[in-house]
């Protein structure tokens, strides 16, 4: 093993006739980690995901995966990945093993090892039980885990995953990301594309912010955080007059405006000399501000912040449990 | 550019061997589940035999018993309803996402179509096994040698696929299986329009140059006299031609049709 990153993109573009749905894209992925793609419906992140998989050319730039180019050395590049996309890749007349033992042939494994490694794959994804059943019974989860087994079959070093939870129930998400966080453990790079800042969040050792096709940002979760106002007072005006009153006398400064709750924010370093300041000068005769919250920056903020769009969120009926979702609630705290 | 290539990519021939014959269990399992493919494979011949010799053959003067007439028309039609289903397959196959799947793990466009291809001729074998079998017991009495039932058979295979490897191709241009299915509708219907029903000399002058050169006719001439034991005369080696060009235009344009569908 090298040092030299799993995957590395520079200078990416690719137009679909007129639109340009790659406009120069730079990428660096390093090996034994999980890197988020994220962006919206659009931003082209399955493009991307398909021009390293080598199913689609680019029209300029270079993409080395495994240190080899997608293009010209895409026979070396295609023994090596796996990629799982948005729609289930598995016979639905087949039986879950039947689907698995034709993936492990076709990826040049003998019958017995073929036989060895379906079984264990099987276990693995909690499908032993319906292993002889057609994959036309099984629910989106289940389905969606045999593919993800298929993908794995010839234990490839990188793995691609195109939006690997759209569309699955909470348990299945919470499988899923289980799956994919032991991927990487065991030493895969996983590239992986959301649309949902959560799961960038729970899963991903760095994220890239796709938007219009290029990457507008890449980082840490904490890096990327840090790139907004950390902290933001949010005061809540007593009435209308209170509100534009405000405003008026933040002007430029306001980093938040919502009329609706009557809320205006402002960059604060958070300390209690600050807030105070603040809050005589927005307020000198205290009557108009009725609260006020110190709120921490969450992704959101950094995606509003960069993309200047909000992110799509997961359902409510996929939502994921409240324990998992308060990491990235709005972390709201009253001090001074 | 090995996606192009339908010759079996030699740096890695057993490897290329080993996905065709996957491909193939493949298409003959998938085959077998799909209730609805499989009973018009098992049904249609039934019935159109019946059909064909009950209803319509009363009616038809051929100079034999029209069962005796009918039984290569029929293998013909079934090929040709078989055709929709390989069809769909390959269109499914290319459109449901598993083709990125396949391609992702570098398994060649012939194993993929191959796959559909065999399992469609072995579909139609069966079908004729059928065919051959209804006939039977209805009074139809064959008196050809066992070389002319090989030679039967063996064109046979050949018409069965050059016409799966065109639905093949059919499947990889259309952009839905809905419309692979439609744009197989010239083939079931081809055969009417040759001597696989009614002799020619019956038909309106204008159709008679068609049907007198259009692949169905040696076809079914050749078949016709190599079961009735007596002397095929050219239709044979016509036959043999057309369905060999038809295979060859048919492996490269699918050639093409995958390389395009899937370049981009």
């Amino acid at each position: 093993m090298t040092n030299e990153p799993a995957i590395a993109i520079d200078g990416l573009t690719k137009a679909f006739g007129t639109r340009t749905v790659l406009g120069g894209v730079d990428l660096a992925v390093e090996r034994g980690t999980i890197h988020a793609l994220l962006g919206p419906n659009g931003a082209g992140k399955t493009t991307l995901v398909r021009i390293l998989a080598t199913l689609t050319r680019p029209d300029a730039g270079i993409a080395l995966v495994d240190g080899r180019d997608v293009v010209r050395d895409r026979h070396h590049v295609r023994r090596v990945i796996s990629l799982t996309g948005q729609y289930a890749a598995v016979d639905d007349l087949q039986t879950g093993e039947e689907n698995l033992r034709m993936m492990a042939r076709l990826g040049g494994l003998s019958r017995s090892h073929a036989q060895s490694r379906v079984r264990r794959l099987l276990g693995q994804f909690d499908l032993t039980d319906v292993s002889r059943q057609r994959v036309a019974t099984y629910s989106g989860g289940m389905r969606r885990r045999l593919d993800l087994a298929a993908s794995l079959i010839g234990a490839p070093a990188v793995v691609f995953l195109d939006e690997p939870s759209t569309g699955l129930d909470l348990p299945s998400r919470q499988a899923m990301w289980q799956v994919i966080r032991s991927l990487a453990g065991s030493g895969v790079t996983v590239l992986l594309t959301t649309q949902y800042l959560e799961e960038a969040d729970q899963l991903a050792d760095r994220i890239a912010v796709l938007d219009g096709g290029r990457i507008i940002a890449d980082g840490t979760a904490s890096e990327l955080k840090a790139r907004v106002a950390e902290q933001r007072l949010d005061i809540t005006a007593r009435d209308g007059t209170a509100y534009q009153q405000i405003r008026d006398r933040l002007g430029e400064r306001a980093a938040l405006a919502d009329p609706a709750r009557r809320v205006v924010g402002v960059a604060t370093d958070g300390s209690a000399a600050h807030v105070r300041v603040l809050l005589d000068d927005i307020d000198p005769e205290r009557i108009a501000v009725s609260r006020f919250a110190i709120h921490t920056a969450t992704l959101d903020d950094v995606f509003l912040a960069l993309t200047g769009h909000a992110p799509a969120t997961i359902p409510d009926d996929l939502r994921s449990h409240p324990a998992s979702r308060a990491d990235l609630d709005t972390k709201e705290s009253a001090h001074v | 550019m090995s996606d192009l290539t339908l010759t079996l990519p030699t740096a890695r021939p057993a490897a290329a061997i080993r996905d065709t014959a996957t491909m193939i269990g493949r298409g003959v399992r998938l085959s077998r589940r799909n209730l609805e493919a499989l009973i018009t494979a098992l049904m249609l011949p039934v019935i159109l035999m019946l059909l064909f010799v009950y209803l319509f053959g009363g009616a038809i003067n051929t100079g034999t018993r029209y069962v005796t007439y009918v039984v290569p028309g029929v293998i013909l039609l079934c090929a040709g309803f078989g055709s929709a289903t390989t069809a769909v397959s390959v269109s499914q196959d290319m459109t449901n996402g598993i083709i990125d799947r396949f391609r992702a793990m570098d398994i060649s466009a012939a194993a993929l179509i191959a796959g559909h291809v065999v399992a469609s001729v072995i579909r139609n074998a069966v079908s004729t096994v059928l065919v051959f079998g209804v006939a039977l017991a209805i009074g139809y009495r064959p008196h050809g040698s066992v070389a002319e039932w090989l030679g039967a058979i063996a064109i046979l295979l050949m018409f069965m696929a050059a016409v799966s490897w065109f639905a093949a191709t059919v499947g990889l241009l259309a952009s839905t299986p809905e419309a692979a299915s439609g744009f197989t509708f010239g083939v079931m219907f081809l055969p009417y329009a040759s001597s696989a029903f009614v002799p020619i000399d019956t038909m309106p002058h204008w159709l008679q140059g068609f049907s007198r050169h259009q692949p169905c006719t040696p076809v079914t001439e050749s078949l016709r006299s190599l079961l009735a034991g007596q002397p095929v005369g050219s239709h044979a080696a016509t036959a043999i031609a057309w369905c060999a060009g038809i295979l060859a235009v048919s492996m490269v344009a699918s050639t093409i049709a995958f390389w395009r569908r899937t370049t981009n």
